[in-house]
C-alpha cells in the first residue's frame, strides 16, 4: 500500500486535478468519507492512500463502478439525486461532491442530504462566474466550451451551473456555514485568502468549499 | 433410457460421484423447524489447493436446482459445471489460486441428506419424513463441512439466487468466518410473488397422481408431469420477456401454420417442454418441494427484529452485491435493500446493477460485466487478505 501513496498523488497532479489534493487536505486522518460521483475512484484512492480514511463511493456509471471495485474500493452504483435518502444520519465524517453538483437535478436537495449524512460536506465545482465564461457569453454571446467545461450546450451533462456567489447565497439560505473555502485560479493555484469574494467570483476557475450545519 | 436415468439418479442421491462426509449421530443437525437430521451426510466437491495457513478457501453456494458440480462435468447430464463462467482456472473464482468448495445443500438430491436419501432409522427413503429445511439449516450444515475441512475463516462466500441467500445468511450467522461475500441476483427475503410462483410448482408436483403423497420412490412411480410443469413455470421466471421474444418471438415449431390444436405449435412451447423433460432426468420432485420451501421461508430481517441492518451490524465482512436490469425474480430493488442495510450497518459494500436482457439466469452466464466486477472484487480482496 505504501508504494501507492506518491502514485495517487502524482496521478491527481498529472490529471490536472489539484482540486482533489485540496479536498483530500481538508479531510482528517482515519475518518469516514462518502464520495458522491466518484468516477474511477481517483479521490477515494488518494484518500485511502494519504489519509487512511474508510472511503466509500457512489457512482452512476457501470464503467466507473467496475474500475473502483477492481481497485478494491467500496463503491455503490447509484444516483446522488435519488439514493442519498437511504443513508442514515451522521453516517460519515465527510460527504464529498467533487465536480458533480452541476450535473445533479436537485443541487439543493443533494446538499441537504450531504449535510444530514455527514458532519461536513465538501463541494468542489467550476465557477460559472469566471471572467472567461462572462467573456464568452457577454462578448461572443455563446455558451462557453473550454478544457474545464468541454461540452456543447446540447450534449452537456451539466445542467445546474452556478457561480461562487450563487453557491454562497444558497449556503446562507440553507442555514449552513462555510468552514473553509479555497478558490483556484486558472493555473490551479489557490488564490490568496484575503481576496474579496468579488475577485474570487471573477478570477476563480474552481472552488472547494467545506460546509457544516 | 428412462429406467437407466432413474437408477442413475437414485445412485447420486445415495452414493454420489463426489466427496462425501457423514457426521455421526453425536453431531446432528438441529433444524429451525425443531427436527433433527442425524446422521447428516454432506456431499461436496473441491477444486484447487488449500494453502498452508488455510486462508484461500472460497465457498460457492448453489441455487435452487444446482448442486456441488460447480466446475466439473455433471455425473447425470454429462454437461459442464453450472458456474463454468465464474469458476475454473483463470476465471474470476480462480481454482489455480483458491481452494474452492461447493456442497450439495441439505435437502438436495445429489448426495447430501435429502428427501431422496435412505433414512437409516427406517431403511426407507425419507420422502416427506425429513424435517422442513431452511436456508439457515443449509448454512449450518455447510459450516459443519467447513469445520471438517479444518478451515476457520472463508476468504469468500459467493453465490446467486438461493445461493445468494446462503451468502447473506453466512455473513449474518458467522460474520467472523466470512472475509468477503458476493451475493448475486438475490434478496434478503423471498417476495410474495416469488412464493406464489413456488406454490404453483409445488401444487403441480403434488397434484400428479404419481407423486403418491411423496412416497413415489418406494412405489416405483415418479411425478414427472408435475415436476416438469413446476420447472416450466419456474423457468419462465428465470428469463426475461425481451430475451424470450428475441429468441422465440411467435415462431412456430417445425410447421408453416398453426394446427389449431393443443400441440406445441410455438417454439417457446417446445422449448419449455424440453426444459421440463430434461429437468426430470436429474432432479427429485420432493427435493424441489424442500428447496422451494426453504427459499419461501427466508426472511433475514425477520430474524433480527425486522431490521435487516441489525443482521449486519458491526460486520467486517466486505460485500460485493450485483443485480441485473432484466431480473424480475430478484429485481435490483431487492439488492438495493441489502445494500441500504449494509450501509446503515456501516459495512464495506460495493454494488453494481448490470445491464442485460438475460433475466435472472444472467448470474449463470458469461456476462462480461459480471465477470469483470467479480474478478476485480476478488483480486482486490485477495490483496487485502495478503493472498496476492
Amino acid at each position: 500500500m505504501m508504494d501507492q501513496r506518491p502514485n495517487s498523488v502524482a496521478q491527481a497532479k498529472a490529471a490536472g486535478r489539484s482540486d482533489l489534493l485540496l479536498v483530500a487536505d481538508m479531510v482528517d486522518h482515519d475518518s469516514r468519507v462518502l464520495d458522491l460521483g466518484c468516477g474511477d475512484g481517483a479521490l477515494l484512492r488518494l484518500l485511502a492512500d494519504t489519509r487512511n480514511v474508510d472511503a466509500r463511493g457512489l457512482e452512476i456509471s457501470q464503467r466507473g463502478v467496475n474500475d473502483c471495485v477492481a481497485k478494491g474500493l467500496s463503491v455503490i452504483q447509484g444516483d446522488a439525486d435519488t439514493d442519498l435518502a437511504d443513508y442514515p444520519d451522521d453516517a460519515f465524517d465527510y460527504v464529498i461532491l467533487s465536480q458533480t453538483i452541476q450535473a445533479t437535478r436537485h443541487p439543493r436537495l443533494v446538499l441537504e442530504q450531504m449535510l444530514r449524512i455527514g458532519r461536513r460536506a465538501i463541494v468542489s465545482f467550476p465557477n460559472f462566474g469566471h471572467w472567461k465564461v462572462r467573456l464568452e457569453i457577454g462578448v461572443h454571446g455563446r455558451m462557453p466550451v473550454s478544457g474545464n467545461l468541454p461540452f456543447s450546450w446540447y450534449e452537456t451533462p451539466n445542467i445546474h451551473f452556478c457561480t461562487i456567489r450563487d453557491f454562497l447565497t444558497l449556503v446562507t439560505e440553507m442555514d449552513a456555514k462555510v468552514e473553509r473555502a479555497i478558490v483556484l485560479d486558472q493555473s490551479g493555484t489557490p488564490m490568496r485568502t484575503g481576496a474579496s469574494s468579488w475577485m474570487w467570483n471573477l478570477l476563480g476557475e474552481q472552488a472547494v468549499i467545506m460546509l457544516r450545519r | 433410457m428412462h429406467t437407466a436415468s432413474l437408477n442413475g439418479h437414485r445412485s447420486e442421491a445415495d452414493a454420489p460421484t463426489s466427496l462425501v462426509v457423514t457426521f455421526p449421530a453425536d453431531r446432528p443437525l438441529i433444524t429451525d423447524a425443531g427436527g433433527t437430521v442425524s446422521p447428516l451426510t454432506v456431499a461436496y466437491q473441491t477444486y484447487g489447493t488449500l494453502n498452508a495457513d488455510r486462508s484461500n478457501a472460497i465457498l460457492v453456494c448453489h441455487a435452487l436446482t444446482g448442486d456441488q458440480h460447480v466446475a466439473n462435468v455433471h455425473p447425470v447430464t454429462g454437461k459442464p459445471g453450472w458456474w463454468r463462467a465464474m469458476v475454473g482456472p483463470g476465471k474470476p473464482i480462480d481454482t489455480d489460486r483458491f481452494f474452492v468448495i461447493c456442497s450439495n445443500v441439505v435437502g438436495g438430491c445429489l448426495g447430501s441428506t435429502g428427501p431422496a436419501s435412505i433414512n437409516p432409522a427406517t431403511s426407507k427413503v425419507f420422502g416427506l419424513d425429513l424435517p422442513v429445511i431452511t436456508i439457515r439449516d443449509m448454512v449450518r450444515a455447510q459450516s459443519m463441512l467447513i469445520d471438517h475441512l479444518g478451515i476457520d475463516t472463508l476468504f469468500c462466500v459467493a453465490g446467486g439466487s438461493m445461493g445468494g441467500m446462503q451468502v447473506l445468511q453466512w455473513a449474518a450467522l458467522y460474520p467472523d468466518r466470512v472475509f468477503s461475500a458476493m451475493p448475486i441476483a438475490t434478496g434478503a427475503r423471498h417476495s410474495s410473488q416469488n412464493i406464489a410462483f413456488h406454490e404453483v410448482g409445488r401444487q403441480a408436483i403434488m397434484a400428479d397422481p404419481d407423486w403418491r403423497a411423496g412416497r413415489y420412490l418406494e412405489e416405483g412411480t415418479r411425478p414427472e408431469k408435475g415436476l416438469s410443469v413446476a420447472r416450466m413455470a419456474a423457468h419462465i421466471t428465470y428469463l426475461s420477456d425481451q430475451a424470450l421474444h428475441a429468441k422465440f418471438g411467435r415462431k412456430l415449431q417445425d410447421r408453416a401454420a398453426p394446427t389449431f390444436s393443443f400441440d406445441a405449435d410455438f417454439q417457446i412451447e417446445s422449448y419449455l417442454r424440453y426444459q421440463g423433460r430434461s429437468f426430470v432426468e436429474r432432479f427429485d420432485a420432493n427435493s424441489y418441494l424442500y428447496m422451494t420451501r426453504a427459499m419461501d421461508y427466508f426472511d433475514l430481517a425477520a430474524d433480527y427484529g425486522g431490521s435487516l441492518a441489525q443482521a449486519f451490524k458491526g460486520t467486517r465482512t466486505r460485500f460485493c452485491v450485483a443485480s441485473f436490469t432484466s431480473d424480475w425474480l430478484f429485481p435490483t430493488s431487492a439488492s438495493r435493500a441489502i445494500v441500504h442495510a449494509l450501509n446503515a450497518g456501516s459495512a464495506s459494500v460495493s454494488f453494481v446493477e448490470i445491464e442485460t436482457d438475460k433475466g435472472h439466469d444472467a448470474f449463470l452466464l458469461d456476462i462480461p460485466d459480471l465477470l469483470a466486477t467479480s474478478h476485480g472484487f476478488i483480486t482486490a480482496m485477495a490483496r487485502a487478505r495478503g493472498l496476492a
